[in-house]
């Protein structure tokens, strides 16, 4: 069970790989499923050449592990995994990961995606374009 | 009454600070400690957390807590 708010680039290909080897037991999770999230260089038709993720310290992580904890208590999940970066991000950067794993498929992905929904929803973050003509912040999300 | 108060992305620049200390009498709610550090009505979007939980505008303050301003969420 791990929630990290982190500064540093992340690869959530490995990271996942990783937590499997090192959390999860092997022949219990038969459905893994992850969401992976990736800055653009495009938004609202403007090109986007840098992003500053901002964050609440202490309420950002305690929302996190909340969801994360009500998401696991909700679809029985074996383990679920919340990554997401703050800082200055790039177009190609990946932003966030999701990782849940459980017995069957439907509690894997029914979790993931409602994880994801929450977060973007309650998760005390925000976001600062830099564009080729000044900077914006980001006012909304995506209805997905 | 001492609060402590902060402000997040597009609110802390607008208030020019990202923490502001208040220390007032006739203080009670969040909507108070609102009016007391930016003069203005809360716009509706706004969101409140005391103490590092979501609370309404309307929500009791005590001496001592952190009170947090800041607009609609973006992350993902």
């Amino acid at each position: 069970m791990t929630v990290e708010i982190r500064e540093q680039p992340f690869d959530p290909w490995q990271m996942v790989s990783e937590y499997r080897s090192k959390h999860l037991v092997a022949g219990k999770s038969g459905a893994s499923a992850v969401f992976v999230g990736t800055m653009r260089d495009f938004n609202e038709g403007d090109e986007v050449q840098a992003m500053v993720l901002e964050h609440y310290p202490g309420m950002t992580e305690q929302q996190l592990k909340d969801m994360r904890d009500q998401a696991v208590s909700k679809h029985d999940l074996e383990d679920a995994l919340v990554v997401h970066r703050v800082g200055t991000v790039y177009p190609g950067d990946d932003i966030v990961l999701v990782a849940t794993f459980s017995g069957h498929r439907k509690a894997a992905l029914d979790a993931c995606r409602e994880m994801m929904e929450v977060l973007k929803s309650s998760a005390p973050f925000w976001k600062k374009e830099t564009l080729g003509a000044g900077e914006r912040w980001v006012e909304k999300n995506t209805p997905g | 009454m001492t609060i402590n108060v902060r402000f997040f992305a597009s609110l802390r620049e607008r208030i020019g600070h990202a923490t502001v200390t208040v220390e007032a009498d006739g203080i009670a709610t969040a909507r108070d400690v609102w009016k007391a550090v930016s003069g203005e009505s809360p716009d509706e979007e706004m969101l409140v957390a005391i103490n590092k939980e979501y609370a309404g505008l309307d929500r009791a303050v005590a001496d001592g807590d952190e009170v947090a301003f800041f607009p609609p969420v973006t992350g993902g």
